[in-house]
């Protein structure tokens, strides 16, 4: 496993997400454009809600719904991350957050090293009050969706079949 | 249950096994071992569920405040939410928000399963496609669930794929999970494609922010609330709790205690009506006007919470710990451990609150109230006491007098005339038992001769496969009167000898009493045997209650003296330990279960202190294999018996099943029989492994006891027996 110096919670998330087999990628606001056209194409993504990162220009918008539904990879923002679990957070800002990472063979979550919290109950300190004051959704998202329903687990059943999380430093 | 009954549901029981039994076995004993190894590696397990338990004691407590809180909250929000009274009302009012010919695709929820909202709806026009692949195997198969979380859990791999070929004839065969998943996926994806309104349970709903937890694997609940504009959801008025917050311990918990998972892969905090984009027929648009319509189901809950006795069903979080933990329902699954909806041991609570006690009667003796699903509540809820005033009830509400004139001289019960025969000879089983001694040893010759086991058949459903334990003439009490204990003892308790212990199995109790004596302890024989198990295992509690007197008017006096009380059966010392809590009065309750012992509990506490090991038998290195009576490791006395065993020099491996299977009357009865040699079969299978085989086998408990000298043919003392002198 690869350390990331200096902050023991990104550490710890990374190593989380290994036990999940999960992947994961440590980049910088710089290199996050070429980080994610590494990822299989047709890719759409949805806006970040964040003010000091945005969707780079070179992932297209999702706009149209097939492109939505046949999309390889779906690129959105993960407003938290909670590293004991190395689980993502998605919020609902703007609306095609919640389908661009739904419906994508491969969600792609871009998390601001900032944002990974350590435990379960400090994600839900913060999402407290922000569910209070502005509504909206928070949906946890831990790995990819699978289903055991037909006599073995198997990956990607609804939802995407892979996660890829990228950490921005 | 009649005569007739018990041979029918004996048949019916078997059916199920041969069916459904692999299946069910392998899904939910995995589910627990995953349980195990996930809770373990949680630092505050404890504490969470703790926590857990004081939010829904909490929340049930201020309910009806709340339910307006989190009103206003939705409305405020935008949606709209409406309290229905029963089933009928619920269905009325999801069928007016959906029109004919329109899609519903569904996320699998238990409480629209309660409702049977599919039938009103389809009879309205409506398509309604179930989502969850489980679920919707079972909507094709035209089955119920069997499990509070994995619905097909009694179907397998190949049972699934005869059935897709059967209804869908598909081009290419389907074999591998794989195939099939994606078979099922596609298919879905279509009804998402079609639908026009989603409807989600909710796992819990908060009353601050009017938010709404959905705990999921698969994405479908994620893919039923962003494909549709109109959102309805169902779910029962319990499900509130006062804040965000609060839903952390649930979020850790849910997962590891149902499947075994740390986290299911989408824990959904929505706040509805949710903005996510839907797909127009072009454009992702915005849905600024969907439709929210939370439907919150009373059908029945108020009055449990009003119910001291049923209340605490209500802090269930339907996570199914319960059902994977039951030895029983591991072998026949929720078709016959459970109800019209919900199934396992919680189901007796819910059944009975939600359809009433008919519902319940079918299943709730499967519960042998072995107590191994108290620990695996994430809420703590005391299942087997539910499932015990469930049986009481059920026996006030009987009206069978037929037999009643053979049994009322020996059952000298408070229970109301017309309860089951078999349940009132089991339920005052002191009082054959003292018969059976004294007449013995031609009682043993009558109990067991041919004719006479065919009656007690057709009568109790006493199973003649059993082997009947044999009385002794001379009693333990008789045994240890005018015995003389050691000169200058340091110190003195009071031992209670069980009525198994006192008139069957003496050998026990004797080297009970010699061990703590070759320790230096002066032995009081208490002058009660029955602490009410019996009566309590067949639902009698005002009985048990009176039983729980006696002992108490017993041993109280012993315990003002400065005597601790020492018992060698384990469900037994359960009773003055926990069961006292709910049939005596605090004081006695708090005095009695503060001063009373597990004998190797109590061996181990003198050892620990100082006293000489080398006055009992040296174990040597002898190979044992030990079975540890369900109800001794839910009070975390297993750990004692093996810690003293391994420090006489035994050399020791210890099963890990859940529960012999006997538990009791149980496995005597003739309608119960083949689950619990099923269960007994797991047990018989680890100590038949060559680490095992060979050994001496020891057990805690008479019910054990009795199940493994079946199983093993071979004798099985008490570990007591190993170590007296």
């Amino acid at each position: 496993m690869a350390t990331i110096a200096g902050n023991a919670t990104v550490d710890r998330f990374a190593a989380a997400l290994d036990d999940l087999d999960v992947g994961w990628t440590l980049t910088t606001v710089d290199e996050l454009s070429g980080e994610l056209e590494r990822f299989s194409e047709p890719t759409v993504g949805a806006p970040f809600p964040f003010e000091d990162l945005s969707l780079p220009d070179s992932i297209p918008r999702a706009s149209e719904s097939e492109d939505v539904k046949d999309a390889n990879t779906g690129v959105t923002a993960g407003v938290l991350a909670i590293a004991e679990y190395g689980s993502v957070v998605i919020g609902s800002e703007p609306p095609e957050t919640e389908p661009v990472s739904l419906y994508a063979d491969t969600h792609v979550a871009v998390v601001r090293a900032e944002d990974v919290v350590a435990s379960m109950g400090e994600a839900f300190a913060e999402l407290g009050p922000r569910l209070r004051e502005a509504g909206g959704n928070a949906i946890i998202v831990t790995g990819p969706s699978a289903t055991a329903d037909m006599g073995a687990l198997v990956r990607g059943v609804h939802g995407p079949g892979d996660v890829h999380v990228v950490i921005v430093e | 249950m009649s005569r007739k009954s018990k041979r029918a549901k004996a048949a019916q029981i078997r059916e199920t096994m041969a069916s459904e039994g692999a299946s069910v076995r392998e899904n939910t004993q995995g589910f627990n071992r995953g349980r195990y190894e996930t809770v373990a590696d949680l630092e505050n397990y404890e504490e969470l569920k703790d926590e857990a338990r004081q939010i829904k004691e909490d929340a049930i407590e201020r309910l009806p405040e709340l339910i307006d809180q989190l009103t206003e909250a939705i409305e405020a929000n935008g949606g709209t939410v409406y309290l229905a009274e029963d089933e009928a009302d619920a269905n009325e009012y999801v069928s007016s928000l959906v029109e004919s010919g329109e899609t519903v695709v569904k996320s699998k929820s238990m409480t629209s399963e309660e409702l049977e909202v599919n039938e009103h709806l389809e009879a309205a026009g409506a398509n309604v496609v179930e989502t969850d692949l489980g679920e919707w195997v079972l909507q094709v198969a035209d089955e119920a669930p069997s499990h509070l979380v994995a619905p097909a859990i009694h179907k397998s791999r190949e049972s699934i794929a005869e059935l897709f070929h059967e209804r869908f004839d598909p081009d290419q065969p389907l074999e591998t999970p794989e195939d099939l998943t994606a078979f099922a996926s596609e298919y879905l994806a279509d009804a998402f494609e079609d639908a026009d309104v989603g409807m989600t349970g909710a796992n819990f709903l908060t009353a601050d922010s009017g938010s709404m937890l959905l705990v999921t694997s698969e994405g479908n609940a994620r893919k039923t609330v962003a494909a549709t504009d109109t959102h309805v959801a169902v779910a029962g008025v319990e499900k509130v709790v006062p804040s965000v917050e609060d839903l952390q311990p649930f979020v850790e918990l849910i997962g590891r205690s149902g499947t075994g998972q740390d986290i299911t892969s989408y824990v959904s905090l929505l706040t509805p009506p949710v903005e996510t984009a839907t797909f127009g027929e072009d454009e992702l648009e915005g849905s600024d006007d969907r439709d929210f319509h939370l439907v919150l189901i009373d059908n029945g809950r108020m009055a449990m919470r009003e119910d001291e006795q049923l209340r605490e069903t209500l802090y269930c979080i339907r996570c199914s710990a319960c059902a994977n933990t039951c030895a029983n329902f591991q072998q026949v699954g929720g078709h016959e451990f459970g109800g019209e909806t919900y199934t396992g041991g919680i189901a007796g609570g819910w059944e009975t609150g939600v359809h009433g006690l008919d519902s319940s009667e079918d299943f709730v003796d499967l519960c042998t109230g072995c107590s191994r699903c108290v620990e695996a509540c994430p809420v703590g809820i005391d299942i087997p006491w539910i499932n015990t005033v469930v049986r009481d009830r059920i026996n006030r509400g009987a009206d069978d007098h037929t037999y009643d004139f053979l049994v009322d001289g020996l059952t000298p019960d408070t229970e109301e005339g017309g309860m089951s025969l078999q349940k009132r000879f089991f339920g005052n089983f002191v009082t054959v038992a003292k018969l059976g001694s004294f007449f013995a040893p031609v009682s043993n010759w009558l109990a067991g001769f041919g004719p006479n086991r065919w009656i007690a058949e057709q009568l109790l459903g006493v199973d003649q496969r059993r082997d009947m334990p044999q009385f002794s003439r001379e009693t333990l009490k008789e045994w240890a009167s005018g015995r003389d204990g050691p000169a200058d003892p340091d110190c003195e308790v009071v031992f209670m000898a069980d009525t198994y212990t006192n008139y069957m199995h003496v050998e026990r109790g004797k080297a009970a009493i010699r061990a703590l004596e070759a320790l230096n302890v002066d032995v009081e024989i208490a002058d009660v045997t029955e602490s009410g198990r019996a009566a309590l295992s067949q639902g009698m509690v005002r009985t048990a209650a009176n039983h729980g007197k006696a002992v108490a008017e017993e041993l109280l006096p012993h315990i003002d003296t400065g005597r601790e009380v020492v018992i060698v059966e384990p469900s037994d010392l359960t009773m003055l330990r926990d069961d006292y809590e709910r049939l005596l009065d605090a004081e006695t309750y708090e005095r009695l279960s503060e001063h009373s012992y597990e004998i190797l509990e109590y061996v181990y506490g003198l050892l620990e202190n100082g006293a000489d090991a080398s006055a009992l038998r040296d174990g040597d290195g002898e190979e044992i294999a030990y079975h540890g009576h369900c109800q001794q490791r839910t009070l975390g006395l297993a750990a004692h018996t093996e810690a003293v065993l391994e420090e006489l020099g035994y050399d020791l491996v210890t099963s890990d099943v859940e529960c012999c299977g006997m538990a009791g009357s149980f496995g005597f009865k003739q309608q119960y029989y083949d689950v619990s040699m099923a269960v007994g079969e797991e047990l018989r299978e680890q100590f038949s492994t060559p680490e095992a085989e060979g050994r001496t086998v020891v057990a805690s408990g008479t019910s054990c006891h009795d199940q493994l000298t079946d199983l093993m043919k071979q004798d099985v003392p008490h570990p007591i027996e190993l170590v007296a002198p």
